[in-house]
Order: C-alpha cells, then structure tokens, then sequence
C-alpha cells in the first residue's frame, strides 16, 4: 500500500511540474503575439524592447522603400529609375555579381561621383545591385517579410548584427541622400535613418506583426 | 598635362581634367570616329573601351581615362578586318552610319566575354546602343556570323 501510495505521489508532483511549466509557457507566449523576435541576440550586447523595437522599423521601413534604396533592390533583375519605379533606361541588367553584363555594366556609364546636370548619372566608385546569388530584394516586401530578411546572414549579404549597424555608414548607402540633381532624397535625413537603423537592432530587430 | 594612350598610342593633352573624353577624342586629337548623341549616357553613339570596358565617352571624365588604355574604332583592328567589322560589311548593316561605332565597339565586349552569344545575351549586351534607322535585325545578324567567324580564327583584340 505503502509503496501504491508513493507511486501516486510522484505521479501527482510530475503532473503538477509539468502543468506549471505549460502555464509558464502559455503566459510567455500571449505576451509575445503581435512581435516576433528575428534575430538571435546572444552576444550582441542587445536588450529586448519589442515595441521600441518594431516602431523604430517601421521608420527604417519608409526610408528602405523609398525609391533611392529600393531603386537598386528590385525584384526583377532590372534596376529601377526615378520616383516612379520605371525600369531603368536601356534595360541593364543584374548580372551574376550584380555589376551589370557585358557592354552595360554598371561602371560604363555610372562614375565615381556624380555628374553634374539634369538626367545624368549619379555616381560612387562602387555603384552595382545584389548578386544574383543572394538578391535582396525591397521591392514588394512586407514590413515583416523585409524585417526579417535584413537580419538573416542568409539574405542579409552575410551580415552580422554588428556588420548590419556598420552598414547604415556604407557609401553606397549614404549616396542615397546625395542622389544627383532631379532626384528625391528619402523621407529622413540620414542621421535620423540611423537613429532607426540601430534602434531597431538594438533592442531586438524585432518584425512587425503580419497583416 | 595629361597622358592617354589611345590605340596604342601616347598623347599629352592640355584640357581640363572633367572635360568628357569625347571630346578629347574628337576635338583635340581630331579621332572623329566615335560621335555625339545624346551627351547623357542614353544612346550608346560614343561608346570606346576603357582597358578593355565599354564606356560611355561622352559622360567620362578624361581624367578617369589618364594612364588607362583606351581604344577607339579607329583602333578596334589595324587593317578594318575585325570579325565585327568583316560581319558588318558582309551583311550591309548601316544606313546612315552614324550609330554604327558604338555599335560595334559594343558588340566587340560581347564577343570577348562571350564567343557563343545567344539573342537574350545580345539583348542584354546591345540595349544601350539605339539606331534611329533601325538596322538592329542586321546587327543582331551581323554578331552571330562575327561570332562565327571568330570560331573559325578571326582575331578579337
């Protein structure tokens, strides 16, 4: 009996632990609904702020779908020209290492700074799009779809959370707010892009919830 | 002062380093082979090699081409007999001509980089260079048989 009596004390304690975990769980996880963490935070020196987090992106979101960013990110192979998302004069095309093909690489026209004059090329002295391998495409992307791209090292370039802060310094990047004449900056300045920018990061590089 | 090697060779010419190369070509060495278009990069007439690169003389600063090997129509074969040019001559492609340096120096990084083009490949080489005469079913004829050609030992420089 004695024995019996045991068995069913150890069965009522196993139940009880792992009811008290499931509700530790279940709590968790309603506190977590509408965000979702993107990037594994473990040594980055970040702390977790998921609403900080998501509303700082979604500032980060404008700029990166602004045509001086998302010009260069298209989704077809094609870049984009302009405020309105034509394709680019001339068709040039991405390439394998996105530098452009043949008699139409990006540097044939493209040159080490801008040219002065209206419709004339902007330049940097390393003007190209994504590879082929790895696209990284803005155009036509979800808040949540484009947030969780930046921050994996598979879609990102290979990036790290330290690289992705460092890059909001990339030249090519800061060229976006010295466009050319005739061409729109993005709807911040680029001092307040990289507030957002490592804002975002920082406290989690959470993703806004889908839609 | 600034030094260009242009078809193999040496010239020292006094003009502002941003003055665009076309028109170092042109104007001060007198090669008048490759031409105004546009002036903006849109329509391929002033296309030279850059070491070996298509570029857009008419928006390259001459600066950029300073020390660097630049090669003109005039340069693209010693005696006119560059597969591209036996291509064009055997098909009849130009009508008033004036495109048709560019559109070759185009095509001759085309066929350097790829000795089996496909049409999707000419395409994507050849869309920077327009020809208001529309000879482009000719030139898109003309570099398939100077490819061609090549393969069977023309020489591409």
């Amino acid at each position: 009996m004695k024995k019996q009596t045991d068995r069913y004390s150890l069965h009522t304690k196993t139940i009880a632990v792992f009811v008290t975990i499931t509700s530790v769980i279940v709590f968790m996880s309603f506190g977590l609904k509408n965000e979702v963490t993107t990037s594994s935070t473990k040594n980055e020196n970040i702390i977790k702020d998921s609403l900080v987090s998501v509303k700082a992106f979604m500032e980060v979101y404008k700029v990166l779908m602004s045509p001086r960013c998302m010009n260069c990110h298209p989704s077809g192979d094609v870049p984009l020209q302009g405020d309105d998302g034509q394709l680019h004069i001339s068709l040039p095309k991405r390439g394998k290492d996105g530098k452009g093909m043949y008699a139409m690489k990006c540097s044939n026209c493209h040159q080490a700074t801008n040219l002065e004059g209206l419709n004339k090329p902007p330049g940097h002295p390393d003007w190209h799009l994504p590879p082929a391998n790895m696209k990284m495409v803005f155009q036509g992307k979800t808040p949540n779809q484009l947030a969780k791209q930046l921050v994996n090292p598979k879609t990102n370039g290979n990036k790290t959370l330290q690289q992705l802060i460092e890059h909001a310094d990339d030249g090519l990047v800061k060229a976006g707010w010295n466009p050319g004449e005739g061409r729109t900056v993005p709807p911040m300045s680029h001092e307040d892009f990289k507030k957002a920018w490592i804002t975002w990061i920082k406290n989690g590089a959470y993703a806004p919830r889908s839609k | 002062m600034i030094t260009l090697n242009i078809n193999k060779k040496t010239y020292n010419v006094e003009v502002d380093p941003d003055t665009p190369l076309l028109w170092v070509l042109r104007d001060t060495l007198g090669l008048v082979g490759t031409k105004y278009g546009c002036g903006v990069a849109q329509c391929g007439a002033c296309v030279v090699h850059l070491n070996g690169e298509a570029v857009f003389s008419c928006v390259t600063k001459v600066s950029r081409a300073a020390g660097q090997k630049v090669v003109t129509i005039e340069g693209l074969s010693v005696k006119n007999d560059h597969p591209l040019q036996k291509a064009w001559m055997e098909l009849d492609v130009p009508q008033c001509g004036y495109c048709q340096s560019g559109q070759i120096m185009s095509a001759a990084v085309l066929l350097k980089e790829n000795k089996n083009p496909t049409d999707e490949d000419i395409d994507a080489a050849m869309a920077g260079n327009l020809c208001r005469c529309g000879t482009y079913l000719r030139i898109r004829n003309a570099i398939h048989l100077a490819a061609e050609i090549q393969r069977k030992g023309g020489k591409n420089q």
